[in-house]
């Protein structure tokens, strides 16, 4: 909403300053966007008199101009302008000033057809004021020549932005925005006097029909339009709009249409009551028809759009077809024109609801339809309605014959809400005395009164979001001032809730992985991608078909997170990322969320240093394997999932982490992934796990050993066909509790072995807890090793 | 025989290149001096059975002495490149040590783990609910009206009849005060979703941390007191705050929270558009209809929420200009706050 800080200095007959005005509002009332000033530009425009003209000796459409703009002597001025006549008074902008829309050029004295020009007077369009380019600006001032123009014109403004929201549609004009003011700055607000003779009696009350002035009016969807008021008014004439009515509408940006539309956005903007003109020799019957539009009713809305209605949407038709689309936009037939002598003026309160949808259905708004889908004013109609017939009056002429019709089959009255005093200060923290509670309520209209222990406070009817006791504590917090309640901290009492036990594992899972030393890097990807599996959510009114499906999975996210980082010639990436994936659920219910950590490894292993020796050439630093694959998904397994073990993948393609159970359930993988990569990349890993919350194993003291160990080690031949894990599963059972660790160190095959077959070493590290072993205690434990895995595997020692 | 003395000679002149030389250097010396095939000393020693015994004494001693010497260096050279201590006149000390690689949290997940520890200190336990929920626990249960203009399609994502994904954290509210008694107070941080493009300064998909406390005798004092102790621990002890009338279905009073300008300190710039001031965070007293809608009595039990945004909050402390930085993953960008 944009509000003019002249026009609000209009209703509080005061001056303002637009920042402060601002900073008054976004402290107690609504947030504020922006202060706008217009028409600052003109800040270099002087009032000039014209003293004398005389034809130009060179061009018959020119004149020149003795011009007393302040200065002393006479500047010669040479003007186009037909209008211009001796002795009156324009805007002059000397040599030197800059002018709107000049792109910040000075004017410069130039020669016009031979005689140079000391400065040009000034037509309304040069200055920004408006269409009128036809002739310079007579002006009605007593302002001495050489008075700065924004001195003498009261053009110069701010426009204030502000950020109403959508409860508070009495914020939505300038008098309810100059009401609110008036509580902080004093004074109160009167809407200006308008030069109109007396107005026309009170209205008349219909019950559902009525006449005015020869005009049938019926309302047949009173839910639509509970309350809706006609005047007629005859004998208008329709021209342009007075200066002072399009320089207000200006400021608050609105285009001037005629004096009669101009009239009723004016009330628009003053009182926050839309209103509609038609032109009732347009009208057939005459007749005004409020009812629901008929199924695959059409109308050609004013922007000449044909639109169809359905019987959800109210409308306003004559004896024979719509005219208008209630509330939200009228059609060009109907509409107010040069030609219009008599006119129709429509003031209804719409049902706000029955308005949102019309204007979501149709793809249409306008000022109208947001003022009310918000709520307008039922209780003021009255009187907004007559004042739009005091300004059309004074702007278009006209007369009233008939006092307005008003049909409101259900009247209401304004509505009471009860307040206790001591309520106020059980939410508020501090007592507020009652005195001041009035004070402050009634300030911005509500009207107070003691009914027992309570208040029963009456509630203005542009207060439509005030419906319960709450509202006004509220109120009395906003009116009061935020920032006048303390902010001590008090005692409080400890909560029931217990820590959620998924962000307890997430940081756990987070701080294993950066801790491990590998230079994992989280990653933060948008949930939000092409669909990545059979079980992939799709979004029903996604932004792009490239974000069209919630992700199943965190690797493909992962996966366009290193191509970026490719594409920008980074060549070791290795992120991580833990979040939700969605997999689909029945039709209707909502899709089954799953906590996922996902690495992807690439590039050298360690960054390089200069003692490696590899003059420069990254190729001889190692790149990041398979097995360092194995060892991040070993790490990952291990803190995310550590009841699965990771297998070889059935496929062979990686590995698996399956859960060590009868079910061997999959709870991850980790594999080389396929990707778009340079020429200079390297390969690329990818691993996926499932997390399952739980608290960390907790770790158990184990006894320092005090016996020294004894170490051998131990190079067996391993036919084909035979893992090393099935190897080692044998050691270790064999070797019992006296060995306690084994560790592998080195493969080897090629000459000296036989064929397909392949030495792998294993460094044996045996201790008993108690004694220290002798040479034949750790030579039996070997033999039965080495025995076992020979009968079992045919696993046989290398020979030396 | 004086080839035999000048040859040692000139050998223990060259002991003292010994302290000197790197490992592969030292290798070499090692072989060229004792080298068990043609090493200079073992040849030397090697010669000693064809001089006369006297010869062979004299030589013999002075080839043993220097033997152990050269030994004895080359041990204690060996010693010195183990233990990485390097004559300091022998190398370049401006040249770079090693690296390993660094890893580290999303600073995102850094500035939600530190808001949500200054609230832990405050009494507060992190919980965290789904991201995909119904209409019912994203807007009714939270007094939104059915027919809220935030409920149009265009501003949510909606994944089929009425389940979308949340627009705010604020469902997790609803879903603990079904679930616990009073005294509630949590904090939650989540992923939230809404239908707008990305630009510098949004996204659709943002991180928000929630609050909610909830009990008897909770006050807008206690509601103002809680933020603003959070804001003068998140930014530093002398920033200044305010509060400003705002509106949201599901509190009232509802407030704005502005912090002091964190780039012009309140003298008014470009960033604060003039004011000196930077909205920071939405809240206010829970209203009275959410506490109904989850069976807790509003006149007993009354309480304070907010929302806030971490992205926001991590671009305005470290003056990160674009919030889609955050989701780029580019490592450039992720190891700058490691
Ligand atoms: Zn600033």
């Amino acid at each position: 909403m944009i509000v003019s800080r002249r026009w609000l200095e209009t209703l509080l007959s005061r001056s303002l300053e637009g920042k402060d005005v601002a900073d008054r509002l976004a402290r107690q009332v609504a947030p504020v966007d922006a202060v706008v000033p217009i028409h600052q530009d003109l800040r270099d425009v002087l009032i000039a008199r014209v003293l004398e003209v005389k034809q130009h000796p060179n061009a018959d459409r020119l004149s020149l101009c003795q011009v007393d703009a302040g200065g002393g002597a006479a500047l010669e001025v040479v003007c186009g302008a037909p209008n211009v006549q001796a002795g009156k008074t324009y805007p002059f902008a000397p040599v030197g000033a800059t002018l709107p829309g000049g792109g910040g050029l000075k004017l410069e004295r130039r020669k016009i057809r031979g005689v140079e020009s000391n400065g040009m007077l000034c037509s309304a369009k040069e200055l920004g004021l408006g269409v009128d380019h036809a002739g310079i600006l007579e002006l009605d001032t007593q302002a001495p020549p050489g008075t700065p123009f924004l001195e003498a014109i009261p053009v110069a403004d701010d426009q204030i932005v502000i950020d109403v929201s959508a409860n508070r549609p009495d914020l939505l004009c300038h008098k309810g925005v100059a009401r609110e003011l008036a509580v902080s700055l004093g004074g109160t607000v009167k809407l200006p006097p308008l030069p109109t003779p007396p107005p026309p009696k009170a209205p008349v009350r219909g019950k559902d029909r009525g006449a005015v002035d020869g005009v049938e009016v019926r309302v047949e969807d009173p839910e639509g339009a509970p309350r809706y008021m006609i005047a007629v008014i005859r004998g208008v004439k329709v021209q342009p709009t007075p200066a002072w009515l399009a320089n207000r509408l200006q400021s608050v940006g609105q285009r001037s249409i005629n004096n009669i539309v101009d009239a009723t956005n004016y009330i628009l903007f003053e009182v926050n009551q839309p209103l509609h003109a038609f032109d009732l020799a347009r009208l057939r019957g005459p007749a005004v028809v409020v009812r629901r539009a008929k199924p695959s009713e059409k109308i050609v809305t004013l922007d000449g759009v044909e639109r169809k209605l359905t019987p959800e949407m109210t409308v306003i038709c004559d004896a024979e077809r719509p005219t208008i689309v209630a509330g939200v936009m009228g059609s060009a037939e109907s509409e107010v024109s040069e030609s219009t002598t008599d006119v129709v003026l429509e003031a209804a309160y719409f049902q706000p609801t029955r308005i949102r949808r019309t204007r979501r259905a149709l793809g249409v708004s306008s000022e109208s339809s947001y003022r009310f889908e918000r709520g307008i004013d039922m209780l003021g109609m009255p009187e907004a309605l007559g004042r739009a017939i005091d300004l059309i009056r004074a702007v278009a002429g006209g007369e009233i014959r008939e006092a307005p019709l008003d049909i409101w089959p259900e009247p209401q009255q304004p509505r009471s809400v009860f307040l206790r005093e001591a309520r106020v200060a059980h939410l508020l923290g501090v007592p507020v005395p009652r005195k001041e509670i009035e004070r402050l309520l009634s300030a911005v209209g509500f009207v107070v009164a003691p009914r027992e222990e309570r208040m029963a406070v009456q509630v203005p009817g542009w207060r439509p979001d005030v419906t319960r006791e709450v509202d006004l504590i509220e109120e009395v917090a906003r009116l009061k001032g935020y920032d006048t309640f303390p902010d001590e901290l008090r005692p409080y009492r400890p909560t029931t809730v217990p820590e959620a036990p998924s962000e307890i594992t997430l940081h756990h899972v987070r701080e294993h992985l950066v801790r491990s030393g590998s230079g994992l890097l989280e990653a933060r990807t948008l949930p939000l991608g092409p669909a990545d599996g059979p079980d992939a959510v799709p979004v029903q009114n996604p932004l792009s078909a490239e974000e069209a499906h919630l992700r199943s999975r965190l690797l493909p996210g992962l996966l366009r997170r290193v191509e970026h980082n490719w594409s920008v010639g980074e060549r070791d990436v290795r992120l991580f990322e833990v979040g939700t994936v969605f997999k689909k659920a029945p039709a209707g219910a909502r899709p089954e969320e799953e906590l996922h950590l996902g690495i992807v490894l690439t590039g050298a292993r360690h960054p390089q240093h200069w003692s490696d020796g590899a003059s420069g050439e990254r190729a001889k630093l190692p790149d990041m394997d398979i097995w360092d694959l194995k060892q991040h998904f070993e790490l990952a397994v291990g803190v995310a999932a550590p009841f699965c073990a990771v297998q070889p993948a059935p496929d062979g393609a990686g590995w698996v982490a399956a859960k060590e159970d009868a079910t061997g359930e999959v709870w991850g993988a980790a594999t080389p992934l396929e990707a778009d990569a340079p020429k200079w990349a390297a390969p690329l890993y990818g691993l996926e796990i499932k997390i399952a919350v739980g608290q960390p194993a907790l770790f158990r003291y184990q006894p320092l050993p005090t016996q020294p160990p004894v170490v051998r080690d131990l190079s067996l031949v391993l036919p084909a066909g035979v893992t090393a894990a099935a190897v080692a599963d044998v050691l270790r059972r064999e070797g019992g509790s006296l060995l306690e660790r084994l560790e592998m160190l080195d493969e080897y095959r090629g000459p000296g072995l036989p064929a397909a077959t392949r030495g792998v070493t294993w460094r044996c590290t045996f201790r008993a807890p108690d004694r220290t072993l002798t040479e034949q205690e750790t030579n039996a434990a070997l033999d039965k090793m080495l025995r076992a895995a020979e009968a079992t595997l045919d696993v046989r020692r290398r020979s030396a | 025989m004086s080839d035999l003395l000048a040859a040692l000679n000139s050998l223990r002149e060259r002991l003292k290149e010994i302290p000197q030389a790197d490992e592969r250097r030292l290798q070499e010396l090692k072989t060229e001096f004792l080298g068990r095939k043609s090493g200079a000393l073992t040849d030397i020693l090697k010669s000693l059975p064809a001089l006369d015994p006297e010869k062979r004494r004299t030589i013999g001693g002075a080839a043993n002495v220097l033997k152990r010497e050269l030994e004895d260096a080359i041990a204690q050279r060996e010693l010195e490149l183990k233990r990485g201590a390097t004559s300091l006149a022998a190398v370049d000390l401006t040249m770079p040590g090693r690296r390993q690689w660094r890893g580290g949290v999303h600073i995102v997940t850094q500035i939600v783990d530190e808001i949500c520890d200054i609230f832990k200190e405050l009494g507060f336990t992190r919980v965290v609910g789904p991201e995909a929920e119904t209409e019912r626990y994203n807007f009714y249960a939270l007094n939104f009206p059915k027919d809220h203009p935030a409920l149009d399609a265009q501003d949510s994502f909606y994944l089929g009849g009425d389940v979308l994904l949340r627009t705010h954290n604020s469902p997790v509210q609803i879903r603990t005060l079904e679930a616990y008694p009073p005294p509630i107070r949590i904090v939650v941080p989540g992923r939230c979703y809404r239908r707008d493009p990305f630009d510098a300064s949004h996204s659709p998909v943002f991180e928000q941390i929630e609050g909610l406390a909830v009990d008897e005798g909770i006050t807008f004092v206690d509601f103002k007191a809680t933020l603003a102790t959070f804001v003068r621990r998140i930014f530093s002890p002398t920033t200044k705050v305010r509060f400003r009338p705002s509106f949201f279905p599901f509190t009232e009073p509802s407030a704005e929270m502005d912090v002091q300008c964190q780039i012009c300190g309140g003298s008014g710039c470009a960033a604060c558009k003039q004011t000196g001031w930077m909205e920071i965070l939405g809240s206010g007293m829970v209203h009275p209809a959410v506490l109904e809608n989850c069976n807790v009595d509003s006149e007993k039990y009354t309480g304070f929420a907010w929302g806030m945004g971490p992205e926001r909050i991590a671009m305005l402390r470290h003056g990160i200009p674009d919030i889609r930085l955050f989701f780029d993953s580019d490592v450039r960008f992720l190891e700058q706050f490691i």
